[in-house]
């Protein structure tokens, strides 16, 4: 482990992305270009500003907050910063940190962060992503059983819904790499 | 003399976009290029992996990378956007850092010995079909179209150098050959909500709904896609888009090979026109 005088959260950042959320002199161009700014509880610039303070408190309601979750890493912040600071990058951080810490936000828990889980599942199952296969998980993760139902018909009937998984041949190189990056993983 | 090229098609292309990879394929033949899929290939992660994991976020795409090396492919065509960025920048990430590499082939069991070369759909479009397209061209499209990038097809713009970060124009310029006329609009880049389309519906309703109403507003009669992401969502999440801005949008959703293949005179069943949800009424 690197030398962090102040065993902050920023810090880690940096070690980790090597981003440096210091440099963001809080133009605001972040927040006013992000798609997603008014659903979230701290826009990007106020994410950065948090990390400065390097208050523990503060970084814990980061990691608990919905912003993370609710990023889509579209990349227009990083597309707009002066500083060029990668914002995506720093989010992606973020939500594995608060994961790992187990403090994921209660709310996107039950939605974003469960279709994730949902998702990887299934590559880690087949190696790829079998829509329909991993719709159901989603569902019994998400416990929003009705949400959609009226569209599977007509996606089936369009030929957009394949009723069996194709999978990768070497499914266990596949595993492999899930077990290793598990172990491996912040 | 036949061209051939490495071909990623994504799971999406094998199921929800499936018209998105009858239109490419049939495109490539039709301008004699065989694509040559990567064996065994995997899925590349999508938005999923980087939001939870960062050395599988890199290993998915590295082993995509390590199966093409190993049928040689030196040139390879990714048409999803979300894909594309993916490999990119993987590919960039790794043989930036040799430490990061060397810890995602361990990973992965493969090495990578350098790097390939990856087009995403506009860039093949560009180079291996417009310089023919004079020759081929059956009809034209005259209609007037709203280019719709999407986020990833232009960003990471460090690595991909590839057209302008905002308002870019390569679409647009492609539209022209085809006899079609872009409009001017501000939201070429924007996001149509992307991943959130399953957990946070709701979103793609008000996200999406502004990039079609506002094509719809400017008098576009078709939006241009090169991404089955932002298509699933313009397109398959219309009965949201409509809900949200409290009007029925009916303005049709094409993959920009779909409409150099009805330019081409490839057929319907060709360019999989039928499988939209919101209908194509344009020949």
């Amino acid at each position: 482990m690197s030398y962090r005088p102040n065993n902050s959260l920023s810090e880690e950042v940096l070690e980790h992305t090597k981003v440096n959320s210091a440099g963001c002199y809080q133009c605001g161009k972040c927040s006013a270009g992000c798609p997603l700014a008014e659903e979230m509880d701290y826009t990007s610039s106020m994410v950065m500003r948090m990390l400065q303070t390097e208050d523990k408190a503060i970084e814990k309601e980061l990691l608990k907050s919905q912003s993370i979750w609710l990023c889509s890493s579209c990349e227009m912040c990083i597309s707009r910063c002066p500083m060029s600071i990668d914002i995506p990058k720093v989010m992606d951080y973020l939500r594995q940190k608060s994961v790992k810490e187990g403090l994921q936000n209660k709310t996107a828990d039950k939605n974003i962060v469960a279709f994730h889980r949902s998702f990887l599942d299934m590559i880690q199952l087949t190696g790829r992503s079998y829509e329909p296969g991993m719709i159901m998980d989603y569902k019994l993760r998400s416990k929003d059983f009705f949400q959609d139902l009226t569209m599977a018909p007509k996606m089936f009937s369009r030929g957009k819904l394949p009723i069996f998984p194709e999978s990768v041949k070497n499914r266990k190189n596949i595993q492999d790499i899930f077990k290793k990056s598990k172990k491996e993983s912040i | 003399m036949k061209k051939k090229l490495g071909f990623y098609p994504g799971c999406s292309l094998e199921g929800t976009s499936r018209e998105y990879s009858e239109s490419v394929i049939s495109l490539a033949k039709r301008f004699d290029i065989e694509l040559e899929a990567v064996p065994d290939w995997n899925c590349c992660g999508a938005s999923s992996a980087h939001n939870l994991n960062k050395i599988l976020s890199l290993a998915l795409p590295a082993r995509i990378l390590a199966q093409a090396e190993k049928a040689g492919i030196k040139e390879i065509l990714v048409p999803c956007a979300a894909c594309s960025n993916r490999l990119i920048t993987t590919q960039h990430e790794l043989f930036e850092e040799p430490e990061l590499k060397k810890e995602v082939e361990e990973t992965t069991g493969m090495s990578l010995s350098a790097p390939i070369r990856i087009l995403n759909v506009i860039q093949f479009i560009q180079e291996y079909i417009v310089p023919e397209l004079p020759n081929k061209k059956v009809n034209a499209f005259d209609k007037k179209v709203a280019c719709y990038y999407g986020c990833l097809l232009v960003r990471p713009h460090d690595i991909l150098q590839f057209d302008r970060l905002e308002d870019p124009q390569s679409m647009d310029e492609i539209m022209k050959t085809s006899g079609a006329e872009p409009i001017d609009w501000p939201f070429k880049t924007e996001c149509c909500g992307a991943g959130l389309s399953l957990s946070r519906s709701d979103l793609i309703g008000k996200l999406s709904g502004k990039i079609v109403n506002e094509a719809t507003e400017r008098g576009a009669e078709a939006i241009i896609v090169a991404c089955p992401m932002c298509h699933a969502n313009l397109d398959m999440r219309r009965p949201v888009i409509n809900k949200y801005m409290g009007k029925k949008l009916n303005i049709p959703v094409l993959y920009i090979t779909q409409v150099i293949g009805m330019v081409c005179g490839l057929s319907p069943k060709d360019t999989g026109i039928k499988r939209h949800l919101v209908k194509v009424n344009i020949n």
